[in-house]
Order: structure tokens, then C-alpha cells, then sequence
């Protein structure tokens, strides 16, 4: 198990494979499809970004609802290939990481690479699991979007699998291999 | 004839809505308990053992086992003997899924146009179906269906003469597909026959039989045997990382249809299953 801690740094990214088994700590941003297609509706209308994306990581949630007295709801990743055709744009303006679950389209591998970047994979529908790691949990824009809107959340020892590195693997390629030899 | 209040329809369903959501079904830990022995791979292991810490935080600590909570789907069984206390049967049916996703703090996700797609804040319509049956009974079947696993699913209209191997080769592509993306290991739902509209009808009521249970007909689960064990030759392993184990059931259900066609559905399930039933 590998632990590693935001933000990270060009080195950390480097030496991540796929298929490592990663526990990650400190800040990301929840954010799905409504949000990223905001994210667009900003930078097409020439405006700001809600949060600085240089440097971040996105993990591609939609929560439960908190009851009082807790942090979040569940909390598990959705299927990131509906976020491909925005995904190669953020790439370019900074974003060093996706968290969320499923393949990712050739396009989105290739911007990996060429911008030095990671995709992790969550557990699929462990979302009383993912809650549990996350400490903070703190609206930052689209509150109109209901579960859909950016949050800013702490992460604490974050249970993730590397899926795509920044030489180009693909876990799910990989398993596949295995499979065969 | 028998009476039955619509006060108690909307008890019903909050209480199912909350209750699918919140606690795994004993039959569906049991089976990723039994997978983990046969799975051969590390992360295939290790995913699976996520799951079952998942459901047990999940109830111990009263967390919805996934944050897609889903679009309410409720089938129900209605006796032609049974009469309502007052007019407004399907509003009632959501009036408790409105009041199980907030008491529940379950997730909203329906949206009230498929193009406008604003939020209708709370979870509803459910999709209602209602089928005439004999006698004065009634049984509720609340089904949660998160977007992850139900986009993977598929209808396709075969050629009668493509017969069992088409179906075959069109299940194991949609599940090769769909790989990693409705959250595996899953359960497989086939419906074969009826028409257009019936045949994925037949593929969720075939998901929602039992887990455990078997085909009425020998010919029939022996299909479900086959199908099983040829899914889990792909190799897509629990969360696509690999290994024996990527479904965990297929269900059949089959109904007569037309000379010229063969309808298939798929429907897959993610290992949530969030599902209860109840009779009134």
C-alpha cells in the first residue's frame, strides 16, 4: 500500500503504476457531469474557474445527502467516462488527477501521458466505505445543483487503485493480459 | 373484497426505500463472501473484501450502501379483489418514495425533463408497474437502480434463427462492454421473447426472482449455468481488475412471441442490489 498526500508533486506522479494500491490524503473536489459542464460554461464565457484547478485532483461524486451531525453521505465514485470529452481540456489547464470508476476513452489516456497526470479508480458503490475517509466536507459553488454541486473534500487515508499512470498503462489492459498468458 | 389504506401503501414504501439502501441483503454478502474464496486475483480480492467492509460500515454506522440511490422502480402485484380506502393509488406509491429519500437522506436523482433536466428534489416519479393478478392479495417489489448499471444495459432484436447462440454472443458483448463501468460483480437479468416493450420487463423481473433461486424449467437453468460460468471466462474480474469472478447470477425469464422475432434484453445489476419485498 502506498501512501501519498495532496498535492502531488511531479515525482509522486512519476512513480505511480497502475494497478498500485494507493491510500491518499488531503484536499479534492467532487465534481460530476452538471458541474463540469459549469466548469465549461466559465471558461467559454471567458470567467473564472470556481477553485484553482492547477495542481488538483477531481474526484467524479455525487453524495448522499449529510444527516445532522455528520460529514457526508455516502460518498462513492461514479463512472468517469461520461466526464471524457471534458476531461483532455482540464488536463491542459493544470488538473494532475481524476479519481472516479470504469475505463477512460484514448483521448483522456493520451492527455494523461502528455500532461504528466493520474487516474485512480475508487470502489464502485462503496459509498459507506468512501465516506468514512473523507474528515471535511465544504460547498464551494453550484449549490442549485444539489448533489451535483462542488464540494472541497478532505480526504483522509483514501482507499484508490491507480488505473492509468503517466508512462501510458491501463489497469484494465493489464488484467486482460494476465488473463491471457 | 378487501379494503387496503393508502396510508399504509406510503408507510410501505418509505420503509422499503430506507431499508434497501441502508442494509445489504443477507443472500448478496453471502455470495461475495463465497467469491472471495474462488476469486485468483489480488485486486480481485481486494475489491471484494472493500465490499463486504462496505456493508457492514454501511449498516453499523447507518450509511447508504452507495450514494446512487437511484430512480425508483416498483412493481406491484395487485389482487383483483383489492380495493383502495380512496382514489389516488400511484400517488401514493410516491408519496413514499418522496417521504423515504428525505427521511432516509437518500440521494435525489431525477430529473424532470430528459433535456432540461432540472432536479425534481425528491426522487420522484418512481416508474410504477402494476400487474392484475388473482385473489385479494398485494405485493409491493421496490427496487433502487443506480445510472451506472442500468446504462450498461441493452434490448436487441434478433433473428429466430440466431436462437441461443446469438443470445449468448449478445450477452457476453454487452458484459465485455460494459467491463468495469456497472460495478461487477454482477447479476445478469435476460429476458427472451415477448416484444419490444415486454422483453426488458422480463429481464428485471428475472433480476428481482431471488437471489439463489433457480429456473422453474431444467432447460432454462442449465441456460443460466452456462451463461454463468462463459461470463466469468472473460476475465473482467470484481471492479474490471481482473480475476474468476464477474457475475454472480444469471437470471432467465422467457415468454411466447412472434414467429418472426426474438427480443433480448440484458439487464445488469450492480452488487447493491438494493431490493425488498412485501406482501399487504
Amino acid at each position: 500500500m502506498i501512501h501519498i498526500k495532496m498535492p502531488l508533486t511531479e515525482e509522486t506522479i512519476l512513480r505511480l503504476k497502475a494497478g498500485d494500491m494507493v491510500e491518499l490524503s488531503g484536499t479534492v473536489y467532487s465534481a460530476r457531469d452538471a458541474t463540469h459542464k459549469k466548469f465549461f460554461d466559465a471558461l467559454e464565457n471567458h470567467e473564472a474557474m470556481p477553485f484553482d484547478i492547477e495542481g488538483q485532483v477531481i474526484y467524479y461524486m455525487g453524495p448522499t445527502p449529510s444527516p445532522p451531525g455528520k460529514i457526508i453521505g455516502a460518498a462513492g465514485p461514479t463512472t468517469s467516462s461520461r466526464m471524457d470529452s471534458y476531461t483532455p481540456r482540464l488536463l491542459e489547464l493544470g488538473l494532475k488527477g481524476m479519481i472516479g470508476k470504469g475505463k477512460r476513452s484514448m483521448e483522456v489516456r493520451e492527455s494523461i501521458v502528455k500532461n504528466k497526470a493520474v487516474y485512480f479508480v475508487a470502489i464502485g458503490g462503496a459509498g459507506a466505505l468512501a465516506a468514512k475517509r473523507i474528515r471535511k466536507s465544504q460547498l464551494i459553488a453550484y449549490p442549485e445543483l444539489g448533489p451535483e454541486a462542488l464540494y472541497k473534500l478532505e480526504m483522509d487515508r483514501f482507499p484508490l487503485i491507480v488505473a492509468n499512470d503517466s508512462s501510458g498503462n491501463d489497469i484494465f489492459e493489464l488484467a486482460r493480459k494476465e488473463l491471457n498468458r | 373484497m378487501r379494503t387496503v389504506r393508502l396510508e399504509k401503501i406510503i408507510e410501505t414504501v418509505e420503509k422499503l426505500a430506507i431499508e434497501s439502501c441502508y442494509i445489504a441483503k443477507k443472500e448478496m454478502t453471502e455470495k461475495i463472501d463465497n467469491a472471495l474464496k474462488i476469486e485468483t486475483s489480488d485486486l480481485g480480492k481486494h475489491v471484494l473484501e472493500k465490499l463486504l467492509e462496505n456493508a457492514q460500515i454501511a449498516e453499523k454506522e447507518w450509511i447508504p450502501y452507495c450514494q446512487d440511490t437511484g430512480v425508483a422502480i416498483i412493481f406491484v402485484e395487485l389482487g383483483e379483489e383489492v380495493i383502495f380506502d380512496s382514489p389516488g393509488f400511484i400517488d401514493a406509491l410516491n408519496e413514499g418514495v418522496r417521504r423515504g429519500y428525505k427521511k432516509g437522506y437518500l440521494r435525489k436523482s431525477i430529473v424532470n425533463d430528459p433535456l432540461r433536466r432540472e432536479n425534481t428534489g425528491d426522487n420522484t416519479p418512481a416508474i410504477v408497474h402494476i400487474k392484475l393478478v388473482k385473489g385479494d392479495r398485494l405485493r409491493i417489489k421496490f427496487c433502487a437502480r443506480g445510472s451506472g448499471s442500468e446504462n450498461m444495459s441493452k434490448v436487441k432484436m434478433l433473428k429466430p434463427a440466431e436462437g441461443w447462440e446469438g443470445i449468448k454472443s449478445f450477452v457476453l458483448e454487452t458484459v465485455k462492454e460494459a467491463g468495469p463501468n456497472p460495478c461487477p460483480p454482477i447479476i445478469i437479468g435476460l429476458g427472451i421473447g415477448g416484444n419490444l416493450e415486454k422483453v426488458p420487463l422480463l429481464a428485471k423481473n428475472a433480476l428481482y426472482r431471488g437471489i439463489g433461486s433457480e429456473h422453474r424449467e431444467t432447460f432454462y437453468t442449465e441456460k443460466e449455468k452456462e451463461l454463468l460460468e462463459e461470463i466469468n471466462n472473460l476475465g473482467i474480474g470484481p471492479q474490471g481488475m481482473g480475476g474468476r469472478v464477474t457475475a454472480l447470477e444469471v437470471h432467465i425469464e422467457e415468454a411466447p412471441c412472434h414467429i418472426g422475432s426474438l427480443p433480448v434484453a440484458v439487464v445488469i445489476e450492480c452488487h447493491a442490489h438494493r431490493y425488498r419485498e412485501v406482501e399487504l
